[in-house]
Protein backbone atom coordinates (compact mmCIF):
# COMPACT_ATOMS: atom_id res chain seq x y z
CA UNK A 1 0.00 0.00 0.00
CA UNK A 2 2.59 2.51 -1.11
CA UNK A 3 0.55 4.55 -3.59
CA UNK A 4 -0.90 7.95 -2.79
CA UNK A 5 -4.19 9.28 -4.12
CA UNK A 6 -4.60 13.04 -4.46
CA UNK A 7 -7.95 14.63 -5.27
CA UNK A 8 -7.79 17.49 -7.77
CA UNK A 9 -10.34 20.24 -7.40
CA UNK A 10 -10.62 22.21 -10.64
CA UNK A 11 -12.54 25.15 -12.06
CA UNK A 12 -12.77 26.40 -15.64
CA UNK A 13 -10.55 23.51 -16.72
CA UNK A 14 -7.67 24.37 -14.39
CA UNK A 15 -6.57 22.61 -11.23
CA UNK A 16 -6.90 24.79 -8.12
CA UNK A 17 -3.59 25.92 -6.69
CA UNK A 18 -4.27 24.23 -3.37
CA UNK A 19 -4.80 20.90 -5.16
CA UNK A 20 -1.42 21.27 -6.86
CA UNK A 21 0.07 21.70 -3.40
CA UNK A 22 -1.72 18.48 -2.37
CA UNK A 23 -0.05 16.75 -5.32
CA UNK A 24 3.35 17.96 -4.12
CA UNK A 25 2.51 16.70 -0.65
CA UNK A 26 1.36 13.31 -1.88
CA UNK A 27 4.41 12.97 -4.12
CA UNK A 28 6.70 13.66 -1.16
CA UNK A 29 5.16 10.72 0.71
CA UNK A 30 5.02 8.44 -2.35
CA UNK A 31 8.73 9.06 -2.88
CA UNK A 32 9.51 7.84 0.63
CA UNK A 33 7.28 4.80 0.15
CA UNK A 34 8.52 3.95 -3.34
CA UNK A 35 4.97 4.19 -4.65
CA UNK A 36 3.09 6.19 -7.24
CA UNK A 37 1.28 9.50 -6.92
CA UNK A 38 -2.10 9.09 -8.56
CA UNK A 39 -4.24 12.18 -9.02
CA UNK A 40 -7.99 11.84 -9.50
CA UNK A 41 -10.03 14.57 -11.18
CA UNK A 42 -13.51 15.10 -12.55
CA UNK A 43 -14.29 16.66 -15.92
CA UNK A 44 -13.78 20.04 -14.19
CA UNK A 45 -10.12 19.48 -15.07
CA UNK A 46 -9.58 19.71 -18.82
CA UNK A 47 -7.05 17.49 -20.56
CA UNK A 48 -5.14 20.59 -21.70
CA UNK A 49 -4.40 21.48 -18.06
CA UNK A 50 -3.36 18.00 -16.97
CA UNK A 51 0.26 19.04 -17.45
CA UNK A 52 0.09 21.28 -14.37
CA UNK A 53 -0.90 18.32 -12.24
CA UNK A 54 2.00 16.30 -13.69
CA UNK A 55 4.40 19.18 -12.98
CA UNK A 56 3.85 18.87 -9.23
CA UNK A 57 4.37 15.13 -9.08
CA UNK A 58 1.47 13.08 -10.45
CA UNK A 59 2.61 9.84 -12.10
CA UNK A 60 -0.92 9.12 -13.30
CA UNK A 61 -4.15 11.08 -13.50
CA UNK A 62 -7.45 9.21 -13.22
CA UNK A 63 -9.80 11.38 -15.23
CA UNK A 64 -13.57 11.08 -14.95
CA UNK A 65 -15.58 12.18 -17.97
CA UNK A 66 -18.40 13.60 -15.84
CA UNK A 67 -19.06 14.40 -12.16
CA UNK A 68 -18.60 18.17 -12.75
CA UNK A 69 -19.04 20.51 -9.79
CA UNK A 70 -19.25 17.57 -7.39
CA UNK A 71 -20.91 17.71 -3.99
CA UNK A 72 -19.04 16.31 -0.99
CA UNK A 73 -20.71 12.90 -1.31
CA UNK A 74 -19.67 12.72 -4.99
CA UNK A 75 -16.07 13.56 -4.13
CA UNK A 76 -16.11 10.96 -1.36
CA UNK A 77 -17.32 8.22 -3.71
CA UNK A 78 -14.90 8.92 -6.53
CA UNK A 79 -11.89 9.33 -4.25
CA UNK A 80 -12.68 6.16 -2.28
CA UNK A 81 -13.10 4.25 -5.54
CA UNK A 82 -9.75 5.53 -6.78
CA UNK A 83 -8.06 4.59 -3.49
CA UNK A 84 -9.44 1.04 -3.65
CA UNK A 85 -8.56 0.63 -7.31
CA UNK A 86 -4.94 1.70 -6.75
CA UNK A 87 -4.52 -0.04 -3.38
CA UNK A 88 -3.52 3.34 -1.93
CA UNK A 89 -1.91 3.80 1.49
CA UNK A 90 -2.67 7.53 1.71
CA UNK A 91 -5.34 9.87 0.41
CA UNK A 92 -4.60 13.63 0.37
CA UNK A 93 -7.04 16.47 -0.16
CA UNK A 94 -6.43 20.20 0.04
CA UNK A 95 -8.90 22.09 2.21
CA UNK A 96 -12.02 23.29 0.44
CA UNK A 97 -15.61 23.51 1.59
CA UNK A 98 -16.84 20.40 -0.22
CA UNK A 99 -13.52 18.62 0.20
CA UNK A 100 -13.59 19.15 3.97
CA UNK A 101 -16.89 17.28 4.21
CA UNK A 102 -15.75 14.57 1.78
CA UNK A 103 -12.67 13.77 3.91
CA UNK A 104 -14.45 12.14 6.88
CA UNK A 105 -16.85 10.36 4.50
CA UNK A 106 -13.87 8.89 2.63
CA UNK A 107 -12.46 7.79 5.98
CA UNK A 108 -15.56 5.79 6.80
CA UNK A 109 -15.80 4.30 3.30
CA UNK A 110 -12.20 3.08 3.52
CA UNK A 111 -12.11 2.24 7.24
CA UNK A 112 -9.21 4.69 7.38
CA UNK A 113 -7.64 6.92 10.02
CA UNK A 114 -8.53 10.55 9.25
CA UNK A 115 -6.80 13.78 10.29
CA UNK A 116 -7.65 17.25 8.98
CA UNK A 117 -5.85 20.61 8.88
CA UNK A 118 -2.40 19.05 8.71
CA UNK A 119 0.37 21.66 8.66
CA UNK A 120 3.51 19.71 7.67
CA UNK A 121 4.65 16.69 5.73
CA UNK A 122 4.24 13.49 7.79
CA UNK A 123 6.92 12.00 9.98
CA UNK A 124 7.39 8.43 8.79
CA UNK A 125 10.18 7.57 11.23
CA UNK A 126 7.93 5.73 13.72
CA UNK A 127 4.62 4.94 12.07
CA UNK A 128 2.81 7.88 10.50
CA UNK A 129 2.41 11.09 12.46
CA UNK A 130 1.32 14.57 11.36
CA UNK A 131 1.19 17.95 13.03
CA UNK A 132 -1.80 20.23 13.37
CA UNK A 133 -2.90 23.12 15.59
CA UNK A 134 -5.03 22.72 18.74
CA UNK A 135 -6.83 24.94 21.27
CA UNK A 136 -7.19 27.96 19.00
CA UNK A 137 -3.49 27.89 18.12
CA UNK A 138 -2.34 27.66 21.76
CA UNK A 139 -0.67 24.33 21.05
CA UNK A 140 0.53 22.09 18.25
CA UNK A 141 -0.36 18.40 18.40
CA UNK A 142 1.49 15.52 16.84
CA UNK A 143 -1.14 12.95 15.87
CA UNK A 144 -0.49 9.29 15.10
CA UNK A 145 -2.59 7.57 12.42
CA UNK A 146 -3.12 3.78 12.61
CA UNK A 147 -4.01 1.29 9.94
CA UNK A 148 -3.00 0.51 6.40
CA UNK A 149 -4.76 3.46 4.80
CA UNK A 150 -4.87 7.07 5.95
CA UNK A 151 -6.84 10.11 4.82
CA UNK A 152 -5.66 13.65 5.46
CA UNK A 153 -6.52 17.20 4.50
CA UNK A 154 -3.70 19.72 4.35
CA UNK A 155 -3.67 23.41 5.16
CA UNK A 156 -2.22 25.93 2.73
CA UNK A 157 1.61 26.07 2.93
CA UNK A 158 1.89 22.61 4.53
CA UNK A 159 4.52 21.91 1.88
CA UNK A 160 4.14 24.75 -0.62
CA UNK A 161 4.10 24.50 -4.41
CA UNK A 162 7.11 22.24 -4.94
CA UNK A 163 7.72 21.25 -8.57
CA UNK A 164 8.43 17.58 -9.16
CA UNK A 165 7.66 16.80 -12.81
CA UNK A 166 6.36 13.33 -13.52
CA UNK A 167 4.61 11.63 -16.44
CA UNK A 168 1.05 12.49 -15.33
CA UNK A 169 -0.43 10.03 -17.82
CA UNK A 170 -4.17 10.57 -18.24
CA UNK A 171 -6.35 7.49 -17.80
CA UNK A 172 -10.08 7.26 -18.18
CA UNK A 173 -11.74 6.45 -14.84
CA UNK A 174 -15.41 5.61 -14.49
CA UNK A 175 -16.29 4.75 -10.89
CA UNK A 176 -19.83 3.67 -10.06
CA UNK A 177 -21.49 6.56 -8.29
CA UNK A 178 -24.86 7.05 -6.65
CA UNK A 179 -26.37 10.51 -7.11
CA UNK A 180 -26.64 12.74 -4.06
CA UNK A 181 -30.10 13.04 -2.52
CA UNK A 182 -29.35 16.69 -1.75
CA UNK A 183 -31.03 18.79 -4.43
CA UNK A 184 -29.38 22.09 -5.32
CA UNK A 185 -32.22 24.52 -6.03
CA UNK A 186 -30.30 27.74 -6.52
CA UNK A 187 -26.74 29.05 -6.51
CA UNK A 188 -25.94 32.55 -5.22
CA UNK A 189 -22.32 33.25 -5.97
CA UNK A 190 -20.16 36.32 -6.42
CA UNK A 191 -17.94 35.89 -9.43
CA UNK A 192 -14.65 37.58 -10.16
CA UNK A 193 -13.98 38.17 -6.48
CA UNK A 194 -10.76 36.97 -4.91
CA UNK A 195 -11.79 34.27 -2.46
CA UNK A 196 -10.59 34.71 1.12
CA UNK A 197 -9.55 31.12 1.90
CA UNK A 198 -7.46 30.96 -1.29
CA UNK A 199 -5.95 34.46 -1.17
CA UNK A 200 -2.21 34.98 -0.85
CA UNK A 201 -2.79 38.45 0.60
CA UNK A 202 -5.69 39.60 2.79
CA UNK A 203 -6.53 43.11 3.99
CA UNK A 204 -8.99 43.18 6.89
CA UNK A 205 -10.83 45.96 8.62
CA UNK A 206 -12.36 46.22 12.07
CA UNK A 207 -14.35 48.58 14.25
CA UNK A 208 -11.49 51.10 14.19
CA UNK A 209 -12.76 52.11 10.76
CA UNK A 210 -15.78 53.64 12.47
CA UNK A 211 -18.32 52.89 9.72
CA UNK A 212 -18.97 51.04 6.47
CA UNK A 213 -18.61 54.26 4.49
CA UNK A 214 -14.88 54.23 5.32
CA UNK A 215 -14.12 50.97 3.60
CA UNK A 216 -13.02 52.66 0.39
CA UNK A 217 -9.43 52.93 1.57
CA UNK A 218 -9.42 49.23 2.54
CA UNK A 219 -10.60 48.39 -0.98
CA UNK A 220 -7.90 50.62 -2.50
CA UNK A 221 -5.19 48.96 -0.42
CA UNK A 222 -6.54 45.49 -1.24
CA UNK A 223 -6.75 46.33 -4.92
CA UNK A 224 -3.14 47.56 -4.95
CA UNK A 225 -1.96 44.37 -3.25
CA UNK A 226 -4.21 42.08 -5.38
CA UNK A 227 -5.64 41.03 -2.05
CA UNK A 228 -8.95 39.67 -0.80
CA UNK A 229 -10.79 41.66 1.89
CA UNK A 230 -11.83 40.39 5.30
CA UNK A 231 -13.27 41.81 8.49
CA UNK A 232 -13.63 41.14 12.19
CA UNK A 233 -16.76 39.53 13.67
CA UNK A 234 -18.20 42.69 15.32
CA UNK A 235 -18.08 44.45 11.96
CA UNK A 236 -19.96 41.67 10.17
CA UNK A 237 -22.42 41.28 13.08
CA UNK A 238 -23.44 44.95 12.79
CA UNK A 239 -23.73 44.61 9.03
CA UNK A 240 -20.89 46.90 7.91
CA UNK A 241 -19.44 44.01 5.90
CA UNK A 242 -20.97 40.78 4.56
CA UNK A 243 -20.85 37.55 6.60
CA UNK A 244 -18.56 35.86 4.13
CA UNK A 245 -15.79 38.36 4.94
CA UNK A 246 -15.81 37.49 8.65
CA UNK A 247 -12.39 36.08 9.57
CA UNK A 248 -12.16 34.32 12.90
CA UNK A 249 -12.97 31.36 15.10
CA UNK A 250 -16.53 31.04 13.79
CA UNK A 251 -15.78 32.53 10.39
CA UNK A 252 -13.22 32.03 7.68
CA UNK A 253 -9.78 30.75 8.59
CA UNK A 254 -7.18 32.25 6.26
CA UNK A 255 -3.57 31.20 5.61
CA UNK A 256 -2.22 33.98 3.42
CA UNK A 257 1.40 34.98 2.94
CA UNK A 258 0.44 38.47 4.14
CA UNK A 259 -2.39 39.57 6.45
CA UNK A 260 -2.89 43.31 6.98
CA UNK A 261 -5.22 44.16 9.89
CA UNK A 262 -6.54 47.71 10.08
CA UNK A 263 -8.43 48.91 13.15
CA UNK A 264 -8.76 45.40 14.61
CA UNK A 265 -7.76 44.96 18.24
CA UNK A 266 -6.86 41.28 17.94
CA UNK A 267 -9.17 39.36 20.25
CA UNK A 268 -8.24 35.70 20.42
CA UNK A 269 -11.40 34.76 18.49
CA UNK A 270 -10.07 36.79 15.54
CA UNK A 271 -6.52 35.49 15.93
CA UNK A 272 -7.93 31.97 15.63
CA UNK A 273 -8.72 32.77 12.01
CA UNK A 274 -5.37 34.33 11.09
CA UNK A 275 -2.64 32.63 13.10
CA UNK A 276 -1.55 30.54 10.11
CA UNK A 277 -0.66 33.70 8.17
CA UNK A 278 3.00 33.89 7.17
CA UNK A 279 3.36 37.63 7.84
CA UNK A 280 1.00 39.80 9.87
CA UNK A 281 0.93 43.61 9.72
CA UNK A 282 -1.16 45.46 12.31
CA UNK A 283 -2.25 49.09 11.98
CA UNK A 284 -4.06 50.40 15.06
CA UNK A 285 -4.21 53.68 16.96
CA UNK A 286 -4.07 51.83 20.32
CA UNK A 287 -0.49 50.85 21.22
CA UNK A 288 -1.92 48.36 23.75
CA UNK A 289 -3.95 46.50 21.14
CA UNK A 290 -3.31 42.77 21.75
CA UNK A 291 -2.87 42.22 18.01
CA UNK A 292 0.60 43.84 18.17
CA UNK A 293 1.77 40.85 20.24
CA UNK A 294 0.80 38.52 17.38
CA UNK A 295 2.21 40.70 14.60
CA UNK A 296 5.42 40.74 12.61
CA UNK A 297 5.16 44.45 11.77
CA UNK A 298 3.11 47.15 13.46
CA UNK A 299 2.25 50.79 13.03
CA UNK A 300 0.60 52.75 15.83
CA UNK A 301 -1.41 55.62 14.45
CA UNK A 302 -4.51 56.87 12.73
CA UNK A 303 -5.56 54.36 10.09
CA UNK A 304 -7.22 57.10 8.02
CA UNK A 305 -3.79 58.69 7.68
CA UNK A 306 -1.63 55.57 7.43
CA UNK A 307 -3.63 53.38 5.04
CA UNK A 308 -3.74 55.85 2.11
CA UNK A 309 -0.01 56.53 2.63
CA UNK A 310 0.69 52.80 2.59
CA UNK A 311 -1.33 52.35 -0.59
CA UNK A 312 0.57 55.18 -2.26
CA UNK A 313 3.96 53.81 -1.15
CA UNK A 314 3.03 50.35 -2.43
CA UNK A 315 1.95 51.76 -5.79
CA UNK A 316 5.38 53.37 -6.21
CA UNK A 317 7.20 50.21 -5.20
CA UNK A 318 5.22 47.65 -7.20
CA UNK B 1 -40.32 15.22 15.17
CA UNK B 2 -37.17 13.99 16.94
CA UNK B 3 -34.14 16.23 16.79
CA UNK B 4 -30.69 15.40 18.12
CA UNK B 5 -28.12 18.10 18.88
CA UNK B 6 -24.59 16.85 19.55
CA UNK B 7 -22.33 19.17 21.53
CA UNK B 8 -18.67 19.29 22.42
CA UNK B 9 -17.42 20.36 25.86
CA UNK B 10 -14.44 22.62 25.19
CA UNK B 11 -12.26 25.22 26.92
CA UNK B 12 -13.49 28.81 26.68
CA UNK B 13 -11.44 30.44 23.94
CA UNK B 14 -10.38 33.20 26.33
CA UNK B 15 -8.97 30.72 28.85
CA UNK B 16 -5.23 30.33 29.18
CA UNK B 17 -4.35 26.65 29.05
CA UNK B 18 -1.37 25.60 31.18
CA UNK B 19 0.68 22.64 30.02
CA UNK B 20 1.99 20.24 32.66
CA UNK B 21 4.45 17.55 31.57
CA UNK B 22 3.56 18.26 27.97
CA UNK B 23 -0.17 17.71 28.53
CA UNK B 24 -2.90 20.35 28.69
CA UNK B 25 -4.17 20.84 32.24
CA UNK B 26 -7.86 21.69 31.93
CA UNK B 27 -8.60 21.55 35.68
CA UNK B 28 -10.33 24.71 36.79
CA UNK B 29 -10.54 26.14 33.26
CA UNK B 30 -13.87 27.60 32.18
CA UNK B 31 -15.47 25.04 29.86
CA UNK B 32 -18.26 25.85 27.44
CA UNK B 33 -20.43 24.48 24.63
CA UNK B 34 -18.28 24.80 21.50
CA UNK B 35 -19.22 28.04 19.65
CA UNK B 36 -20.42 26.43 16.41
CA UNK B 37 -22.54 24.00 18.46
CA UNK B 38 -24.21 27.01 20.11
CA UNK B 39 -25.48 28.08 16.66
CA UNK B 40 -26.82 24.60 15.95
CA UNK B 41 -28.41 24.32 19.41
CA UNK B 42 -30.16 27.68 19.06
CA UNK B 43 -31.74 26.68 15.74
CA UNK B 44 -32.57 23.21 17.07
CA UNK B 45 -34.56 24.77 19.94
CA UNK B 46 -36.46 26.97 17.47
CA UNK B 47 -37.28 24.00 15.23
CA UNK B 48 -38.39 21.93 18.23
CA UNK B 49 -40.73 24.77 19.25
CA UNK B 50 -42.09 25.12 15.70
CA UNK B 51 -42.79 21.39 15.30
CA UNK B 52 -43.74 20.72 18.94
CA UNK B 53 -41.25 17.87 18.72
CA UNK B 54 -38.55 16.63 21.07
CA UNK B 55 -34.96 17.86 21.26
CA UNK B 56 -32.28 15.64 22.79
CA UNK B 57 -28.77 16.88 23.49
CA UNK B 58 -25.92 14.39 23.34
CA UNK B 59 -22.31 14.62 24.48
CA UNK B 60 -19.54 12.03 24.55
CA UNK B 61 -17.56 12.73 27.70
CA UNK B 62 -16.83 11.86 31.32
CA UNK B 63 -18.84 13.21 34.27
CA UNK B 64 -17.06 16.58 34.13
CA UNK B 65 -19.06 17.49 31.01
CA UNK B 66 -22.41 17.44 32.82
CA UNK B 67 -22.47 21.15 33.69
CA UNK B 68 -22.06 21.90 29.98
CA UNK B 69 -24.84 19.44 29.11
CA UNK B 70 -27.07 21.17 31.70
CA UNK B 71 -26.35 24.49 29.92
CA UNK B 72 -27.77 22.99 26.73
CA UNK B 73 -30.82 21.80 28.70
CA UNK B 74 -31.16 25.32 30.14
CA UNK B 75 -31.06 26.77 26.63
CA UNK B 76 -33.99 24.53 25.76
CA UNK B 77 -33.21 20.89 25.00
CA UNK B 78 -35.79 18.49 26.49
CA UNK B 79 -33.47 15.74 27.63
CA UNK B 80 -29.87 14.66 27.44
CA UNK B 81 -27.65 11.65 26.88
CA UNK B 82 -24.08 11.49 28.05
CA UNK B 83 -22.02 8.63 26.61
CA UNK B 84 -19.64 7.88 29.44
CA UNK B 85 -16.31 7.87 27.60
CA UNK B 86 -13.42 10.13 26.71
CA UNK B 87 -13.92 11.55 23.20
CA UNK B 88 -10.65 9.99 22.05
CA UNK B 89 -11.04 10.82 18.38
CA UNK B 90 -13.67 11.82 15.85
CA UNK B 91 -14.28 8.27 14.64
CA UNK B 92 -14.87 7.05 18.20
CA UNK B 93 -17.29 9.93 18.89
CA UNK B 94 -19.12 9.46 15.57
CA UNK B 95 -19.48 5.73 16.29
CA UNK B 96 -21.18 6.52 19.61
CA UNK B 97 -23.57 9.03 18.07
CA UNK B 98 -24.41 6.66 15.23
CA UNK B 99 -25.06 3.74 17.58
CA UNK B 100 -27.63 5.79 19.51
CA UNK B 101 -29.17 7.34 16.39
CA UNK B 102 -29.58 3.90 14.85
CA UNK B 103 -31.95 3.00 17.72
CA UNK B 104 -33.63 6.39 18.27
CA UNK B 105 -34.12 7.22 14.58
CA UNK B 106 -33.91 11.01 14.83
CA UNK B 107 -35.38 13.04 11.97
CA UNK B 108 -32.62 15.63 12.15
CA UNK B 109 -29.11 15.32 13.64
CA UNK B 110 -27.43 18.70 14.17
CA UNK B 111 -23.88 19.55 15.12
CA UNK B 112 -21.64 22.58 14.88
CA UNK B 113 -19.47 22.83 11.78
CA UNK B 114 -16.39 22.03 13.87
CA UNK B 115 -15.35 22.20 17.53
CA UNK B 116 -13.11 24.97 18.78
CA UNK B 117 -10.65 22.74 20.63
CA UNK B 118 -9.40 20.65 17.74
CA UNK B 119 -11.24 22.03 14.68
CA UNK B 120 -11.47 18.55 13.18
CA UNK B 121 -14.79 19.08 11.39
CA UNK B 122 -15.16 15.31 10.91
CA UNK B 123 -17.87 14.00 13.23
CA UNK B 124 -20.90 15.12 11.17
CA UNK B 125 -19.58 13.57 7.94
CA UNK B 126 -18.66 10.35 9.74
CA UNK B 127 -22.04 10.03 11.47
CA UNK B 128 -23.84 10.60 8.17
CA UNK B 129 -21.68 8.08 6.31
CA UNK B 130 -22.07 5.41 9.03
CA UNK B 131 -25.86 5.87 9.03
CA UNK B 132 -26.15 6.26 5.25
CA UNK B 133 -27.75 9.69 5.58
CA UNK B 134 -27.31 12.87 3.52
CA UNK B 135 -25.15 15.51 5.17
CA UNK B 136 -25.23 19.29 4.66
CA UNK B 137 -22.16 21.17 5.86
CA UNK B 138 -21.80 24.10 6.34
CA UNK B 139 -25.47 24.83 6.96
CA UNK B 140 -26.16 28.57 7.29
CA UNK B 141 -29.96 28.48 7.37
CA UNK B 142 -32.48 25.69 7.97
CA UNK B 143 -36.23 25.79 7.40
CA UNK B 144 -38.60 22.84 7.41
CA UNK B 145 -41.13 22.13 4.69
CA UNK B 146 -43.11 18.99 5.44
CA UNK B 147 -40.78 16.01 5.45
CA UNK B 148 -37.99 18.02 3.82
CA UNK B 149 -35.67 20.80 4.89
CA UNK B 150 -34.55 23.76 2.83
CA UNK B 151 -31.08 24.94 3.79
CA UNK B 152 -28.44 27.42 2.73
CA UNK B 153 -25.11 25.68 2.26
CA UNK B 154 -21.92 27.76 2.08
CA UNK B 155 -19.82 27.38 -1.06
CA UNK B 156 -16.69 29.23 -2.17
CA UNK B 157 -17.76 32.78 -2.94
CA UNK B 158 -21.38 32.40 -1.91
CA UNK B 159 -24.08 29.91 -1.04
CA UNK B 160 -26.46 27.33 -2.49
CA UNK B 161 -30.06 26.74 -1.61
CA UNK B 162 -30.47 23.00 -1.12
CA UNK B 163 -33.35 20.73 -0.30
CA UNK B 164 -33.15 17.32 1.31
CA UNK B 165 -35.60 14.86 2.81
CA UNK B 166 -35.39 13.80 6.43
CA UNK B 167 -33.59 12.13 8.05
CA UNK B 168 -30.33 14.04 7.52
CA UNK B 169 -27.27 15.38 9.33
CA UNK B 170 -26.29 19.08 9.35
CA UNK B 171 -23.10 20.83 10.47
CA UNK B 172 -24.17 24.36 11.34
CA UNK B 173 -22.67 27.84 11.48
CA UNK B 174 -23.84 31.45 11.58
CA UNK B 175 -26.12 33.01 10.62
CA UNK B 176 -28.43 30.02 11.17
CA UNK B 177 -29.65 31.48 14.49
CA UNK B 178 -28.65 33.88 17.24
CA UNK B 179 -27.00 32.23 20.25
CA UNK B 180 -29.49 31.75 23.07
CA UNK B 181 -28.60 32.75 26.61
CA UNK B 182 -30.33 30.58 29.21
CA UNK B 183 -32.80 32.53 31.36
CA UNK B 184 -33.56 31.84 35.03
CA UNK B 185 -36.51 29.59 34.18
CA UNK B 186 -34.35 27.61 31.79
CA UNK B 187 -31.60 27.17 34.36
CA UNK B 188 -34.05 26.01 37.03
CA UNK B 189 -35.85 23.55 34.76
CA UNK B 190 -32.54 22.17 33.47
CA UNK B 191 -31.81 20.75 36.93
CA UNK B 192 -34.75 18.34 36.69
CA UNK B 193 -34.68 17.50 32.97
CA UNK B 194 -33.58 13.88 32.34
CA UNK B 195 -29.83 13.34 31.77
CA UNK B 196 -29.27 9.69 30.94
CA UNK B 197 -25.76 8.25 31.20
CA UNK B 198 -25.00 5.32 28.91
CA UNK B 199 -21.90 3.19 28.53
CA UNK B 200 -20.13 3.49 25.17
CA UNK B 201 -20.79 1.09 22.33
CA UNK B 202 -17.75 -0.98 21.42
CA UNK B 203 -15.66 1.18 19.09
CA UNK B 204 -12.04 1.91 18.42
CA UNK B 205 -10.12 5.04 17.62
CA UNK B 206 -7.86 5.21 14.59
CA UNK B 207 -5.84 8.24 15.68
CA UNK B 208 -4.24 9.48 18.89
CA UNK B 209 -2.40 12.58 20.04
CA UNK B 210 1.14 11.49 20.88
CA UNK B 211 2.54 14.88 21.84
CA UNK B 212 1.67 18.51 22.49
CA UNK B 213 4.18 21.19 21.58
CA UNK B 214 4.20 24.92 21.95
CA UNK B 215 3.63 26.75 18.67
CA UNK B 216 6.61 28.54 17.16
CA UNK B 217 6.45 32.12 18.31
CA UNK B 218 6.51 34.88 15.79
CA UNK B 219 9.29 36.87 17.44
CA UNK B 220 9.09 40.48 18.52
CA UNK B 221 7.02 42.77 16.39
CA UNK B 222 8.95 45.35 14.36
CA UNK B 223 7.27 48.71 14.98
CA UNK B 224 7.38 51.28 12.21
CA UNK B 225 6.80 54.98 12.93
CA UNK B 226 3.54 56.31 11.52
CA UNK B 227 5.38 58.94 9.51
CA UNK B 228 7.66 56.39 7.83
CA UNK B 229 5.17 54.06 6.22
CA UNK B 230 7.49 53.48 3.22
CA UNK B 231 9.77 51.54 5.59
CA UNK B 232 7.06 48.92 5.90
CA UNK B 233 6.93 48.50 2.14
CA UNK B 234 10.69 47.88 2.16
CA UNK B 235 10.37 45.24 4.87
CA UNK B 236 7.47 43.48 3.15
CA UNK B 237 9.39 43.40 -0.11
CA UNK B 238 12.94 42.63 0.99
CA UNK B 239 12.66 41.02 4.40
CA UNK B 240 9.35 39.17 4.55
CA UNK B 241 9.31 38.83 0.74
CA UNK B 242 5.53 38.77 0.59
CA UNK B 243 5.02 41.43 -2.07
Amino acid sequence: MSNVIVYIEAENGEAKKHSLEAVAYGAAVAAQWGGQTVAVATADLSAEHAGEVAKYGADRILHIAGASNPQASDIAQLVAAAALQTNAGLVVLAKSIAGDLAVPMIGIKLGAAVVTNVTEVPNLAHGFTVKRAAYTGKAVTEVQLEGSIKVISIKKNAIGLVENPKAGALEAFAPTMAASSIMVKEVQKQTGELLLPEADIVVSGGRGLKGPENWGMIMDLAHTLHAATGCSKPVSDIGWRPHHEHVGQTGIKVSPNLYVAVGISGAIQHLAGVSSSKTIVVINKDPEAPFFKAADYGIVGDAFDIVPKLTAALKSAM
Amino acid sequence: MKILICISHVPDTNAKIPFKDGQPDLNGIAMVIAPYDDFALARAVELRDETKGKLTVLNVGLADTEPTIRKALAIGADDAIRVNAKPVDAYFVASQIAAIAQVEKYDIIMLGRESSDFNGGMVHGMVAEILGLPCVVPCMKMDLAGDKAVMYREIEGGKEVVEVAMPFVAGCQEPIAEWKIPNMRGIMSAKSKPLKVVEPAAATNHTSVVRYEMPTQRGTVKMIPADQVEQLVGFLKNEAKVI
